[in-house]
């Protein structure tokens, strides 16, 4: 009989625990709405490919060529011009008053540069205060314009053809350089809801026992601080699982997230955050004393989280100070992780870096569990 | 393991803040015993008991639990003693027969041991029950079986039969004396006399320091006390003129007789007789229970604090 470790005796832990969660029914409810609620909420809320957006168009001429931009620009269901008409001061006040979110701007050369095969150039503006708002709607509007502009000018004139092909459409995102897509948002969350999740779960775990007055017999039977601490993180483990599984398939299936990467190269990254995630949950209930103060530790936590760590704003706009912080982050690496495999396709020596930090997250985080554990009731 | 004690410690100390909770508390149980373990509340009794299973660290003293050093092998202890907590410390949103499995587990017991424990306690029609769905005593009952589960050595049980029924406190008792007939030893937290007085010895512990020790007979007599007394009419006038006379410890009422303890044999005869003559009360000698002698001790003890 080993007295630190005995599978038995892990197993054992494992099932109550798993029992104690069923049993539970809000909390179990809660594990698995959480992260469906805010996947909806989010992902729809956050719709980042929005359509009919209200438009101005500022033209010089009102020649074939423009008529053909703009309906063309209507087909695509992203632009509804409200203003067809407006001076170029008029559609500056109307961006700026966020009466339109997007201002198109016709040059008055653009017919003969055109007609002359010289680098036709659109301006079209986007209120980017609202990211998601600006970029759908600027993202296809290069092929949209060349097509528009072939079709306009009908197919004779090779010289023509070819210059509308290189129709250049120049888009400034305005006040907001940066710039979110919806991609990026349902990927991101699915780290926000495990570590809601998980880190609460975990806290509140081990501090039940002692809420409870359970701690004092658990504790005086064999058991060790290593089974004590797997037993109460892996059914969890579990539970985050699910939840990966549930937010995958919806980011796949009702977002039309691009996957990229490698799914397995995914799945080793998660699994590390996880890890870190349930470690540092026990963490915090080896030291607060109430589930109360599980909880407050963990929104306290959660809230700089989600605000530094790159999931509601750019990493790379914030001050060195916050970048600083929310290097201190597992969030932070999480994201840089999946965003790289999932949009970028990113190979494992792509997201090497965030895969190490978020390991030695993990041993930080257990070393300091164990050495917390008090094996005692002092 | 040829020890002939299963608890040896001494000077044990805890100290929460500056409040010093057990003091310089020595016990030695022998192997098969039945020792009490008594005192006032908060005089330190589940803390001790905290102490001798490794489950909280002395700031001073040292011992050991059958065989083992307190200090260093608690997890060696844990394994060989059986700890009933005070408060009901099972899962209470676990059925019995989970809670059970989940110490037969943790024990490494076959399926056969969670069976024979259901059976023994009646229980195996209720094994689905919730344990928090039991009733107090029953929730005691389930504990103990629980925690006798391994065939420990030792069992330390802290109130065991608070809240339990006669009948069922009788057969634990008479349980008890069956398994310690068979070498097992239990150190039992109590506050009641007639479970003291079915111990084999007993300890006495008040604001932390172990007042005395020994069998009931040795106790009452070490306690050097004398009791008599008084039937009447008018005792509870009787009651009144005795109260702070020479020699007077202690005036308690039972039932229709009215009890006169004194540690003084003598100042205590002079005042009993004046006061019965003066109520017209029959006063005889009689025999001192435990209940006075404890009493009798935690007002001394209360005394020696101040
Ligand atoms: N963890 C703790 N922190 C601070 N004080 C404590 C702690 N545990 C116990 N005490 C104090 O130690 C004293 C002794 O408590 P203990 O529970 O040992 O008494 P007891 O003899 O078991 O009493 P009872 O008969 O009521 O069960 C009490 O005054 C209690 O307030
Ligand atoms: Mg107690």
């Amino acid at each position: 009989m080993n007295r630190f470790f005995s599978l038995r005796r892990l197993l054992t832990l494992i099932r109550k625990e798993a029992i104690q969660m069923r049993r539970d029914r809000l909390t179990f409810a809660m594990m698995l709405g959480v992260p469906l609620m805010q996947l909806m909420l989010f992902g729809f809320a956050i719709n980042n490919d929005p359509k009919h957006l209200p438009a101005a168009l500022v033209a010089a001429d009102e020649d074939k060529y423009t008529r053909a931009m703009v309906t063309a620009l209507e087909m695509t269901g992203y632009y509804n011009f409200i203003y067809p008409n407006a001076s170029a001061a008029e559609a500056e006040h109307l961006l700026a008053s966020g009466t339109v979110a997007f201002v198109v701007t016709v040059p008055s050369d653009f017919g003969t540069r055109l007609e002359r095969g010289d680098n036709p150039k659109i301006l079209i503006e986007a209120d980017a205060t609202d990211p998601a708002v600006a970029s759908g709607a600027v993202s296809t509007l290069g092929q949209v314009a060349s097509d528009a502009v072939t079709r306009a000018t009908g197919q004779e004139w090779d010289k023509k053809t070819k210059a509308a092909q290189q129709v250049q459409v120049v888009v400034h995102k305005l006040y907001n350089p940066e710039g979110l897509t919806q991609f990026n948002i349902v990927p991101g969350l699915l780290g926000v809801i495990l570590q809601m999740t998980m880190v609460m779960m975990t806290s509140m775990a081990l501090t039940r026992e002692t809420e409870r007055g359970t701690m004092e017999n658990l504790l005086s039977m064999p058991v060790s601080p290593l089974e004590i601490m797997l037993g109460k993180v892996l059914p969890y483990f579990g539970v985050g699982a699910v939840q990966v599984v549930v937010v995958l398939s919806a980011s796949k299936l009702i977002f039309h997230v691009p996957f990229m990467g490698s799914l397995w190269l995914l799945f080793a990254g998660i699994l590390l955050f996880v890890m870190a995630l349930v470690i540092l949950g026990y963490l915090i209930s080896s030291v607060v004393r109430t589930q109360m103060q599980a909880m407050q530790v963990t929104i306290f936590y959660f809230l700089p989280s989600i605000l530094l760590s790159g999931f509601m704003f750019p990493f790379r706009g914030m001050p060195d100070w916050a970048q600083y912080l929310g290097e201190t982050l597992p969030l932070t690496h999480f994201l840089r992780m999946i965003r790289g495999v999932m949009l970028k396709g990113a190979s494992f020596a792509d997201v090497s870096g965030p895969l190490w930090v978020l390991g030695l997250f993990v041993v930080i985080f257990a070393l300091a569990a164990l050495s917390r554990f008090r094996r005692t009731l002092d | 393991m040829a020890e002939e004690n299963a608890i040896e410690v001494s000077g044990l100390t805890k100290r929460f803040g500056d409040k010093t909770v057990v003091d310089h508390v020595s016990l030695e149980v022998k192997r098969g015993e039945i020792a009490g373990f008594l005192g006032p509340n908060g005089s330190g009794k589940t803390t001790t008991i905290r102490l001798m299973c490794g489950l909280l660290t002395p700031d001073e003293g040292e011992g050991r639990v059958l065989g083992h050093d307190i200090l260093h092998e608690g997890p060696t202890i844990k394994r060989e003693v059986g700890y009933m907590t005070q408060r009901f410390s099972f899962y209470e949103d676990l059925t019995i027969e989970e809670n059970l499995s989940f110490v037969a587990g943790v024990y490494q017991l076959g399926r056969q041991a969670v069976r024979d424990t259901l059976a023994d306690l009646g229980l195996t029609s209720r094994r689905t029950q919730l344990a928090g769905s039991l009733s107090g005593g029953w929730k005691q009952r389930l504990a103990l079986a629980a925690c006798i589960m391994h065939r420990p050595q030792l069992l330390m049980l802290d109130e065991p039969t608070a809240g339990v029924d006669p009948k069922a406190r009788r057969e634990f008792w008479d349980e008890i004396h069956e398994r310690a007939a068979d070498g097992l030893t239990v150190l039992v937290s109590t506050h009641y006399m007639d479970e003291a007085e079915r111990c084999h010895r007993i300890n006495y512990i008040a604001y932390g320091k172990l007042i005395t020790r020994g069998t009931v007979p040795e106790v009452v007599r070490d306690a050097g006390l004398s009791t008599f007394v008084l039937k009447g009419p008018r005792l509870s006038e009787a009651q009144r003129l005795l109260k702070g006379k020479p020699g007077v410890d202690q005036v308690a009422p039972y039932g229709t007789d009215l009890h006169v303890i004194g540690r003084n044999r003598v100042e205590l005869e002079r005042s009993v007789t004046e006061a019965a003559s003066a109520t017209q009360s029959d006063a005889k000698p009689a025999e001192t229970s435990l209940e006075d002698v404890f009493i009798q001790l935690m007002g001394e003890a209360q005394d020696n604090m101040a």
